[in-house]
């Protein structure tokens, strides 16, 4: 049966939805990431030249987005531990939000010069 | 106080003429989503325009569609007071009553979509199969179990003890909450918010001996875990009941084992 129109969900929603999306990603970042660590086993070559791959500035951009994904997975985690945990959690669940994306942004904001440092470098000379 | 009204307002409310009334009287585009299962293979959108006050509501204007220009609309309302609980349905993207929500609160310049609620199987139009719905309302026991020899006075209760589930006594079985969970669109099995409203109600009333058999109820696969706290039914409760901190508090009783 055709679905008709999105349903128009508010915060609780679109939250949830970003929240199984930075679950999918990280789930594949560490599926790649439990290949490429395992390389060292294959042999310590094998396992240098594939981290030679990655540095250009696209990882390093993928990298900025991985930080985005795993600092808003784990603060609204924390969300919904306190909507499940603590008393008043449901009622304050839109401020603990609010809170959660104001978090993010500073964390990000302040972590962009640092990771992404190298590429500017490079890109833009020193 | 009405003959005061006419008094000093003999043009306006009851009293008014045609002529001033439909100079309030606006257009508005109602977008329906129709099916029938004699003759469609899928639903399809069909718009009406029709003459609407602002101040009026959606069951209103579709009742006028019924009436004036096509009598095959099908749709469910009773009461068309808020209290029945027949005429949920999706109006501009959200589970509503049609019956309480107002042509001016939404954007009258553009269609106004309106749909069946969403995860329960559609029959016409805008009914949809309610059986699933009311199987689990029905298996979480939504009575008064005790034990023991009957009183012969009423069960009194403390108005602290009333209180603390009045919240969930205020359900109208309107499917607004169910409808609007994700999980119970993707997992019909799911008992669904408005089952669990109604435990609630009864699991945290003092007179009730039945809670542990509710509690293990909820326990289960398609329990209270199912839920994802996507608050979707509190924002479409048109009774305005928490709907997600119920399950919240449901969902602490069986961890804690502290009703």
């Amino acid at each position: 049966m055709p679905a008709g129109t999105l349903y128009r969900g508010r915060e609780g929603m679109w939250s949830w939805v970003a929240h199984r999306v930075t679950g999918v990603l990280i789930f594949f970042f560490l599926f790649a990431h439990v290949l490429d660590t395992a390389l060292v086993r294959v042999s310590p070559e094998a396992y240098d030249q594939t981290i030679d791959i990655y540095k250009n500035p696209f990882v390093n951009l993928l990298e900025y987005g991985l930080v985005a994904a795993i600092l808003f997975h784990a603060l609204n985690g924390l969300r919904i531990i306190a909507v499940d945990f603590w008393e008043k959690g449901p009622r304050y669940q839109k401020h603990m939000l609010w809170t959660v994306l104001a978090v993010w942004l500073i964390l990000m904001a302040a972590s962009l010069p640092r990771i992404l440092e190298h590429t500017i470098k490079t890109i833009f000379g020193s | 106080m009405t003959a005061v009204v006419e008094e000093t307002a003999p043009g306006k409310g009851h009293g008014a003429t045609a002529a001033e009334r439909d100079h309030t009287l606006i257009t508005i585009t109602l977008r329906i989503r129709r099916f029938n299962p004699e003759t469609d293979a899928e639903p399809y959108w069909q718009d009406f325009k029709v003459e609407a006050d602002p101040t009026e509501r959606i069951l209103t204007a579709m009742m006028k569609i019924k009436a004036e220009q096509d009598g095959s609309l099908t749709f469910r309302r009773s009461c068309a007071h808020g209290i029945c609980g027949s005429d949920a349905m999706r109006i501009n993207g959200r589970n509503r009553l049609a019956c309480k929500t107002l042509v001016k609160d939404l954007d009258m310049a553009k269609p106004i979509t309106v749909e069946a609620i969403k995860g329960l199987k559609l029959e016409k139009d805008l009914v949809v199969d309610m059986d699933p719905f009311m199987q689990a309302y029905k298996d979480v026991m939504p009575f008064l179990i005790t034990s023991g020899n009957e009183p012969t006075r009423e069960r009194l209760q403390s108005p602290e003890d009333r209180e603390r589930f009045d919240d969930t006594t205020k359900c109208i079985l309107c499917a607004a909450c169910t409808t609007s969970c994700p999980v119970f669109w993707s997992d019909g099995q799911y008992f669904g918010p408005a089952a669990i409203v109604n435990a609630h109600r009864f699991i945290f009333d003092s007179r009730d001996e039945g809670a542990e058999e509710r509690l293990e109820i909820l326990n289960e696969k398609e329990g209270v875990w199912r839920c994802r706290t996507t608050f979707n039914c509190t924002e479409a409760c048109p009774r305005g009941i928490e709907v997600t901190k119920a399950i919240q508090e449901v969902k602490r009783a069986l961890i804690f084992r502290r009703v």
